[in-house]
């Protein structure tokens, strides 16, 4: 029997736009249509001003590391040392992932480097967007 | 006397604490409980409101025996009996409730009589943090604390120092779990969780429980044990989810907790003669320093560094150990009450001399949630 994989995420209703769009290689968060504001994780409102009227979007992918933690426990699906980071994307939303193609140390894990999103197939209905050292 | 002042009569730990493989997690609560009514002398048909977190007031009014014109099953992490304290006064104040009993136990270490933890996969939580491999606290309260390093230039020394601190102050506790001086390379050089954090700037993880009685002052002075007076309290949650904090430097739920409870009390930071600051990590007491406003943004760690929190220092806190030397059960806030109604009461383990004041600051979750609670021990 495989080993056990790291958790998936089960989308609801409300969040089955930014599933979607990680499966077609998008990285889609949602702006108010009312006060412009972008938002995530993903909701049919507003959380600036309530406003109804929100717009799925195509993100660029560009973020800077923000925030980590190298984690040296044995979790399902990692190999540790490996780090849970917090990204800022371009847009404004800052959201959990982690580092590929780079190191997994302090001195390669550098805060406000630039990174680029990637996906990963998991399986075929999730995908994950996971981001590495922006190569431009 | 100030009209409708609160006041708490009754306050124990349980009997044992640390490892409790022999008690479920429901008798540590109702351990915590009788030792509070032992302490004050009722009986669970004198108790007319109940709130308690990890259990449900109904599972421990039934216990108990009690029969509540009052219930409070506000659960949001270790800072739910700071929040309980603030309901329970508002309560009694409005004449829901007369003698209001908060309770908590935990089976953090034995997990005897204990659900399964679990995130559901299709929670905000379960859907955009667990799929990239956090585990519990430890990988996850800790994030925010590298762009505070980075936006203050504070150190791994710096925050090692918090431990090696409470460790002094653990020290002076019998009923601490370590005891044991430690160096800031002790800290260093204890095992990798999630760097930048190690072993020993993590909170223990033990089994207890403790419980307080609160009523009115007017009533307290039938009581024998020293009425501690509540004069401000604060409650606010800010997200579910670490990653998405509003400001990684600081927490929001902190900063308005903190100061409703100062502005009700009528007191700055100047008139704090003792202070708990809920320390389930060794970060929490810097950015509760700063956010309750005791120092300017970035100057908590050097603060704590250059000793000023330490036995002797101008500023006790966390006089009982903490949660990273004393005990942790999983939901700590009601040890940091219990310290300081202690110090109020003046029969802490390392009394604070003369002490009048004492902030009481949780929280919930991974800065989920917070709770504040200002006691004195003079009439107010």
């Amino acid at each position: 029997m495989a080993e056990p994989g790291r958790a998936l995420p089960v989308p609801t209703p409300e969040t089955q736009g930014f599933w979607d769009g990680t499966n077609a290689g998008e990285l889609r968060l949602q702006r108010c249509d009312s006060c412009g504001k972008n938002y995530f994780p993903p909701r049919p409102f507003c959380p600036g001003c309530a406003s109804r009227k929100v717009s799925w979007f195509k993100a660029s992918g560009k973020a800077v590391l923000w925030s980590y933690v190298i984690h040296h426990r044995p979790v399902p699906g990692f190999k540790p040392p490996y780090a849970i980071a917090v990204v800022q994307l371009a847009e404004g939303p800052r959201m959990m992932s982690n580092i590929v193609e780079c190191e997994q140390t302090p001195e390669a894990l550098q805060l406000d480097m630039e990174l680029e999103v990637v996906f990963e197939k998991q399986n075929d209905t999730i995908t994950l967007p996971l981001f590495r050292p922006a190569k431009d | 006397m100030r009209r409708n002042a609160v006041t708490v009569v009754g306050a124990a730990e349980t009997t044992k604490l640390g490892v409790i493989p022999d008690m479920a997690q429901i008798q540590l609560h109702a351990d915590a409980a009788l030792n509070a009514m032992a302490d004050c002398g009722l009986r669970p048909k004198d108790i007319d409101g109940i709130a308690t977190a990890g259990e449900t007031p109904v599972q421990l009014a039934h216990y108990l025996g009690i029969t509540p014109t009052w219930v409070d099953g506000t659960s949001v992490g270790g800072c739910s009996f700071m929040i309980h304290v603030r309901h329970a006064a508002a309560a009694i104040e409005s004449g829901l409730a007369k003698t209001i009993l908060i309770t908590h136990g935990e089976s953090g270490r034995s997990r005897v009589g204990v659900g399964a933890r679990s995130v559901a996969a299709s929670s905000l939580n379960g859907q955009f943090e667990q799929p990239y491999g956090p585990m519990g606290p430890p990988s996850m309260f800790t994030i925010p604390v590298l762009r505070y390093m980075k936006t203050y230039g504070v150190t791994e020394e710096q925050i090692a120092q918090v431990c090696v601190v409470q460790r002094e102050w653990a020290a002076k506790n019998p009923r601490a779990t370590f005891k044991t001086p430690i160096t800031t390379d002790d800290v260093l050089n204890s095992r990798m969780i999630a760097w930048p954090f190690r072993l020993l700037m993590c909170c223990l993880v033990t089994d207890g429980g403790g419980a307080l009685i609160l009523t009115s002052a007017e009533r307290a002075k039938d009581f024998r044990t020293k009425p501690v007076y509540i004069l401000g309290t604060g409650e606010s949650v800010e997200t579910p989810m670490v990653s998405q904090m509003e400001d990684f430097t600081s927490s929001r739920a902190f900063r308005v907790a903190g100061p409703t409870a100062f502005q009700q009390a009528g007191i700055s930071v100047n008139d704090v003669d003792h202070l708990m600051i809920y320390d389930a990590f060794a970060h929490l007491p810097i950015y509760g320093l700063e956010d309750l406003g005791f120092l300017p943004r970035g100057e908590a760690a050097a603060f704590i560094a250059a000793r000023n929190t330490a036995p002797g220092g101008m500023l006790p806190l966390n006089t009982n150990g903490g949660g990273l030397s004393f005990m942790h059960s999983g939901m700590y806030g009601m040890y940091a009450l219990q310290e300081s109604v202690r110090q109020m009461r003046h029969t802490a383990a390392a009394q604070v001399p003369n002490a009048k004041i004492s902030v009481c600051h949780g929280v919930g979750g991974m800065f989920a949630a917070s709770g504040t609670i200002i006691f004195t021990n003079e009439e107010p």
